[in-house]
């Protein structure tokens, strides 16, 4: 029988108005992986706040080995071996690695008080080592890809001793080598005794790593599973307290006349010769690792970044758009991937986010017209099943995925010909996926020709008629998706050689 | 889906959400500006010098409207000032050049609008310099050159008729009131009922979401730092109008006195939030208070100490009243 190591019984957790959480269990084991899983909203990140000491409990008890506990404050928390790593790394991108794992437990000198550098970079150095992590601790945090800044994040909470290990969403802005990386680490930590509870919304992490898995749904707890007891469609029944039939709906393959082809494209530095034309009704996938060049190319062809040479056609036409205006003119659409920081404004309300890129559609000869511009976004939130009271709530207070639909709604405005979509399912939870993989279907049955860029690979196959694979700034691969494999796309996209021309 | 509703575009009228507005808590302060002025001398809360009071602080209020715009964006404009006494200069002196009065005044928003545009020009074109620092050198440059061309001196002999622009009078009402009202109505329909406007708010906020969704945001940020010259050059012409000449040094202080007056008028210095109504309500608390203060015989540095108090509370005061609502947004 496991050790039982931390035991959270019967947790309540009130905001005025809301239930957080309605008596929630969970229990963990010395030296296990722990998989906690539900949607957006589900009371995940409550839970984990009461577990590192940032709110209170209502109600409920925790016993850590058997002792009845409370975190007064994070600093409490950290003081009985708990550590956090956040989805979002919270790091000082101007202080070196060292710095960073230190921060706020700095190794001191005896006698003089003063912060003993030569210890700290050795003991930083010896944590990364122990991490496989091929980086020195000397180097600035801020130059660090976001996966090196996770190890990093890792390092801290080892350097503080932790016996306990909360990892929220590590691997949402990995790509999945690098995630393979994090699974290894993550296995490591738990083979030298550290008790892990591992957050995701994504099946294949949770599939890969997790000892036992405990699912939450609308603020409650609804069970924990050994591994192999639970297969991923009862895990997504579980979650999404409904039977998700189909995740990628059934796409109808008659793509018409090309619509946007790209020849010999070339920016120096990030993408050269690059080739590919996606037609009427088409999805086309862009897949890669991330920094294979795949965003880079497409904000070229959208105007918002520049690019040396080749050249761009639409409908045959040779066209060159300085700006995103020009691009939108002609009937290009770009989703942007960060929706919170490049989609949406998230202090407007839904309506005047979906009209922001049609102003002038909505505009008289001088005046705007609120009138004609809430009946259009109205019909565009209802069309995309966007849940919320009214198109006047802020967009800030829609869930990941709702303001993902907002996104795509703002793209619908105007008449379009190409719509190109930067990582449309990054961060939401299951069933958003499911809905916004039917929009995109739905944008192509329509006529648009969709260009789709994911280093998701079910997304890639499940989604696409075609798949273009881009590494270091090349394209490695065309390939039909229905005659393909998932190993020959990883293949492209990793492993094949890169011909400079 | 069977849950799937319509999405209401009713927008729900709220009483309290109208009276929670900031401008409520400015008419309550210039209420009780206007009963400590009666209080201290019985012939202000007349009529006509209720009326006639603002022609003596108006002349800067003109360059509130473009820097209500400026902050809204994020931004700010720090150069305002000496724009106005660099084209005042330019004006008075090639008026006493030889150059007719009505030629001059134009080359007067010329300079103006030439000035801001130089700012705003440089701001888009290089976007990596920062608005304060770009501000501070034409700042700096633009009095230098005041300076150069008329020396530390004085330059006026203007026709009578022009100084009708900051004495004058049509039906009892000061023109410069006058001018100030349509100013205000035209700038504040621009900024909440044009799509321009809509812009300047949407760039306040997230000027990287403007521009992916296809938002001329570089054209919107040149229109706003040139129509700060431009309404620094109108400040110009009606101040060396009130003073009948004028000096390089003229208006120094003036931007962050139009500054007080934006922030204290609830327009966020962080972009995207503000109305046209509180600075314009804020101009005349804060030229009433003055001017009372003034009736009082009390010291001008006495002044400027209340008004920087008056600038703290009601900073303080507005964030409380945000406050409930950002409570309900993170959660």
């Amino acid at each position: 029988m496991p050790k039982t190591l931390l035991e959270l019984k019967n947790i309540v957790k009130t905001f005025p108005g809301v239930k957080a959480l309605d008596g929630v269990q969970f229990n963990l084991h010395q030296g296990e992986i722990h998989g906690l899983m539900g949607e957006n909203g589900a009371g995940k990140s409550t839970f984990i706040k009461i577990i590192t000491g940032v709110y209170q409990p209502d109600g409920g008890e925790i016993l850590l080995n058997g002792q009845p506990l409370r975190f007064s404050t994070p600093m409490d928390a950290q003081r009985h071996g708990v550590a956090a790593i956040y989805q979002h790394v919270t790091c000082y991108p101007d202080l070196s690695v060292t710095e960073n794992i230190f921060m706020g437990h700095e190794k001191l000198r005896k006698v003089t008080r003063r912060i003993d550098w030569t210890r700290m970079h050795s003991e930083a150095q010896k944590l990364l080592n122990q991490l496989n992590a091929g980086f020195r601790s000397q180097i600035r945090m801020g130059d660090l890809s976001v996966a090196r800044q996770q190890i990093v994040e890792i390092a801290k909470a080892l350097s503080t001793e932790a016996k306990i290990v909360i990892m929220d969403e590590p691997t949402a802005a990995l790509t999945q080598h690098e995630s393979q990386e994090l699974y290894r680490i993550t296995e490591s930590l738990r083979d030298h005794g550290v008790s892990i509870i591992f957050i995701s919304h994504r099946l294949e992490d949770i599939e890969r790593l997790a000892d036992r898995i405990t699912v939450f749904r609308d603020s409650r707890y609804i069970g924990t599973w050994q591994a192999g007891q639970i297969n991923q469609n009862q895990l997504i029944v579980a979650m999404v307290g409904r039977e998700i039939t189909q995740m990628y709906p059934k796409h109808s393959k008659n793509p018409g006349d090309e619509v946007l082809r790209v020849e010999n494209l070339t920016r120096t530095g990030y993408f050269r010769g690059v080739n590919f034309q996606v037609r009427r009704g088409e999805i086309l996938a862009l897949t890669g690792l991330v920094g294979a060049g795949r965003t880079e190319v497409c904000e070229a062809i959208f105007g918002i970044a520049p690019f040396d040479d080749g050249s761009i056609f639409l409908e045959g036409k040779q066209i060159q758009w300085s700006s995103p205006v020009d691009a939108q003119a002609d009937g290009l659409a770009f989703l942007p991937e960060d929706r919170q920081k490049q989609g949406l404004i998230l202090e407007w309300e839904i309506g005047k986010n979906i009209t922001l890129p049609a102003l002038k559609y909505f505009s008289n000869l001088f005046w705007m017209d609120p009138n004609r511009e809430a009946k259009e976004a109205g019909r565009l939130a209802s069309k995309l099943a966007v849940k919320a009271p009214s198109i006047f709530a802020k967009a800030a207070t829609l869930s990941g995925g709702n303001q993902q639909k907002v996104v795509f709604a703002k793209l619908l405005i105007r008449n379009l010909k190409v719509i190109i979509l930067d990582e449309p399912t990054k961060g939401v939870d299951i069933g958003a996926k499911a809905a916004i993989y039917e929009i995109i279907e739905n944008l192509a049955a329509e006529g648009y020709a969709v260009i789709l860029i994911s280093s998701e690979m079910p997304e890639v196959l499940g989604m696409s008629d075609r798949i273009v694979v881009m590494k270091q700034g090349h394209v490695t691969a065309e390939l039909i998706t229905d005659q393909t494999s998932q190993e020959e796309i990883l293949n492209a996209a990793m492993v094949a050689e890169v011909h400079h021309a | 889906m069977s849950d799937v509703r319509k999405i209401s575009i009713e927008k729900e009228w709220s009483w309290k959400g109208f009276f929670l507005q900031w401008e409520w808590l400015l008419v309550l302060v210039l209420i009780v500006v206007f009963l400590v002025n009666s209080l201290i001398s019985p012939y202000f809360l007349t009529l006509s010098s209720l009326i006639q009071t603002p022609s003596t602080f108006l002349d800067k209020a003109f360059i509130v409207f473009p820097m209500t715009m400026v902050i809204i964006l994020g931004r700010i404009d720090i150069s305002v000032g000496s724009t106005v006494a660099l084209s005042a200069v330019v004006m008075a002196v090639s008026y006493n050049a030889g150059v007719p009065m009505p030629v001059a005044m134009i080359i007067c928003l010329l300079v103006g609008t030439i000035g801001g545009g130089l700012n705003g020009l440089l701001l888009t074109q290089f976007k990596e310099l920062s608005h304060v620092i770009v501000t501070l050198a034409s700042m700096i440059i633009y009095r230098g050159i005041a300076y150069i061309i008329l020396g530390d001196q004085a330059s006026g002999g203007f026709p009578d008729w022009y100084s009708f622009l900051g004495w004058g009078s049509i039906a009892g009402i000061p023109f410069i009131l006058i001018v100030f009202a349509v100013a205000a109505v035209i700038f504040g329909l621009v900024l909440h009922k044009t799509r321009f406007g809509r812009s300047v708010y949407g760039m306040g906020f997230n000027s990287t979401t403007c521009e992916y969704s296809g938002l001329r945001t570089d054209r919107v940020t040149l229109i706003v730092f040139t129509l700060a010259g431009l309404m620094s050059a109108v400040t110009a012409l009606f101040l060396t109008s009130r003073m009948g000449s004028t000096r390089p040094n003229v208006a120094t202080g003036y931007e962050l006195e139009v500054i007080t007056m934006v922030a204290l008028g609830g327009v966020s210095t962080s972009g995207g939030i503000g109305k046209i109504g509180g600075p314009i309500l804020a101009v005349f608390i804060i030229g009433y208070l003055s001017y009372g203060m003034g009736l009082a015989n009390i010291q001008a540095p006495v002044v400027l100490v209340v008004i920087g108090l008056l600038l703290i509370v009601s900073v303080l005061a507005m964030k409380f009243r945000v406050s409930p609502k950002k409570r309900k947004l993170a959660m």
